[in-house]
């Protein structure tokens, strides 16, 4: 089977403190940690597994820019085969539409039988997906939290659905899927694993390559515009306890007693 | 005026989730004069009754009733959508699982923008939505506008549009099930696997010590467990702590997970997403010990601790036994 799986460059929010920068233009960038799209591991990790058992091939794929190949790097380190960066001017400031139309492009140039995303990444959207899915008229589910490979045509996926149930569902290939954190356990990749990819040709394809217009991606053919960033004003948040770690304890166990937390 | 707007509901066994009035209430904040049109979708009794109730919120209710909705499957609802409604059409969903499933890909089939997870509107300016959402797991907003000139699909998050209470629209049902058109699709829902059942349930607990990612090892789980059984709590977690097979699923508090209503809340290194506060009800007294002072989790809890709770929970478990 042969799968595209589709990855993003992000600040590592387990890492790092996410603050707004002085004038609201964007998130303080100086010193942050960037790593891949935490949901976008186990969707590599996914698409590895399935290779290993029915055969075929993983290429991991990212729109970004030249920083972005590291993270390329670091997924064929876990194992894909091939890797593809999108990268032009012309695709700064896409929106969620913009990303999934280069995107569609892309996978216009291969022969996949499958395509995997994360649930989401940093903006919380969760839209590329399915947005990629409507765009090449191929089927969709999001959420994906088992999978199941049946013959060459078909496969079977469940997907998180709320109170923890699971929705089963049989979707035909070619499709699109999202893939929910907790589906598998990502494999951990070393310092050695990098090294083994780090000269390893990873392609560059631009608008140009794509044959997209310049107005389709970018800031031009965006329907959505962030604006700016702030940090809300919030009601009365919180009561922070102060003073030495022993003080604070001593007034959490006051609290808990009142409350009935301890007894 | 940009297109009609219209609140996708979503019900279960005949009861409209507290979205379908949510949504009512996101759609006077586009339009306060022009109320939204409920699109109901299923079969038989419960698609009558959630219609009905709907009534007395909404002035115009479009039902369909198809064979093929008795469970909503986003592809064939997708396709149902397409066919019935108008251009330039204002579409609000929950952003919700199913709400996830659906509205992106609507948006491109009804080439329409699409905005997730709003958490509130500021208003329009000409055509264009001023939306506001969070990034970044909460940590930050951002204002962003959303161009309705050819209509949108809008995803709502649930709680955050305070529905309208007490509403007598007098509103009238439409049977629109003949207007859907070929429903065949290439995703065939097949059953629901019901949660598993755990040993422990914490739904039932009045006092749940809950630890997220800042408990950072397997090993120190037995922190946690250590001070749960010494306030004769139970623990559970947060999402990332059952994805990495730490604690079971059962454990879990969320929409993905259990929705607990204990009377105290200790959230122990968890940050605090939206998808995790959901599943807490019942306004309990909420203590969060977080090192990162920026952790959503400061907005709703009654208490806050800044530590990182590998050396507050020793320090408290050393204190509670000292005073036993």
């Amino acid at each position: 089977m042969e799968i595209l799986v589709c990855v993003k460059r992000v600040p590592d929010t387990a890492e790092n403190e996410i603050e707004v920068n002085k004038d609201g233009s964007d998130i303080e960038r100086d010193d942050l940690v960037y790593s891949v799209n935490e949901w976008d591991n186990y969707a590599v990790e996914e698409a590895i597994q399935i290779r290993d058992k029915v055969g075929g091939s993983v290429t991991v794929i990212t729109v970004g820019d030249d920083e972005s190949e590291e993270v390329l790097r670091r997924e064929m380190a876990m194992g894909a085969d091939n890797g593809i960066l999108l990268s032009d001017a012309a695709f700064e400031n896409s929106d969620g539409r913009g990303i999934a139309t280069i995107l569609k492009a892309a996978v216009a140039k291969g022969q996949y039988d499958l395509v995997l995303t994360g649930a989401q990444a940093d903006d919380g959207a969760g839209q590329v997906g399915g947005m990629l899915a409507a765009m090449l008229d191929w089927p969709y589910a999001s959420l994906v939290n088992s999978l199941e490979v049946e013959g060459g045509e078909k496969i079977k996926v469940g997907r998180e659905i709320e109170g923890g149930n699971q929705e089963i569902n049989e979707i035909d290939l070619p499709c699109v899927l999202s893939i929910q954190t907790g589906i598998n356990e990502p494999r951990y990749v070393g310092i050695r694993g990098i090294r083994k990819v780090a000269s390893v040709d990873i392609p560059v394809h631009g608008a140009a390559d794509l044959g997209l217009a310049a107005e389709a991606t970018g800031s031009g053919g965006a329907r959505v515009k962030r604006v700016d960033y702030f940090v809300p004003e919030l009601g009365e948040g919180a009561e922070i306890l102060e003073g030495s770690m022993e003080e604070k304890i001593d007034k959490l166990m006051e609290l808990l007693k009142s409350k009935g937390g301890l007894k | 005026m940009a297109g009609q707007v219209f609140a996708y509901i979503v019900h279960r066994n005949g009861v409209a989730e507290d979205t379908a009035l949510e949504l009512l209430a996101a759609a006077a904040k586009i339009y306060p004069d022009a109320p939204a049109t409920a699109i109901v979708t299923g079969v038989g009794d419960d698609l009558e009754s959630v219609c009905n109730a709907l009534t007395s919120a909404y002035p115009e209710i479009w039902k369909i009733n198809h064979d093929a909705m008795a469970y909503p499957n986003a592809e064939i609802i997708c396709k149902a959508l397409v066919n019935i409604l108008p251009a330039g059409a204002i579409v609000l969903l929950p952003h919700d699982t199913f709400g996830m499933d659906l509205g992106p890909g609507l948006s491109i089939r009804l080439d329409s923008a699409y905005t997730a997870d709003a958490v509130d509107f500021t208003g329009l300016e000409g055509s264009v939505l001023k939306v506001i959402r969070q990034e970044y797991s909460g940590m930050v907003s951002t204002h962003s506008r959303c161009d309705l000139a050819n209509g949108a699909v809008v995803t709502c998050r649930p709680g955050s549009f305070p529905p309208v209470e007490n509403t007598q629209a007098g509103g009238s049902v439409v049977d629109k099930s003949a207007d859907v058109g070929d429903l065949t699709v290439r995703r065939r829902y097949l059953q629901v696997v019901e949660a598993e059942k755990g040993d422990v349930d914490i739904t039932k607990s009045d006092v749940l010590v809950s630890v997220g990612r800042g408990i950072e090892d397997q090993d120190n789980i037995e922190l946690a467990e250590e001070l749960a059984k010494l306030m004769g709590a139970v623990v559970s977690c947060s999402r990332p702590i059952v994805d990495a097979k730490w604690l079971e699923k059962p454990r879990q508090v969320g929409t993905s997970g259990q929705t607990v209503k204990p009377k105290v809340y200790l959230a122990l290194g968890i940050s605090g997403s939206f998808q995790h506060l959901g599943g807490i009800k019942g306004s309990p007294f909420i203590v969060a010990v977080n090192k990162n002072p920026k952790a959503p989790i400061f907005q709703v809890a009654d208490v806050g601790i800044i530590e990182d709770i590998l050396d507050f929970i020793p320090e408290l478990t050393e204190k509670i036994k000292e005073s036993k």
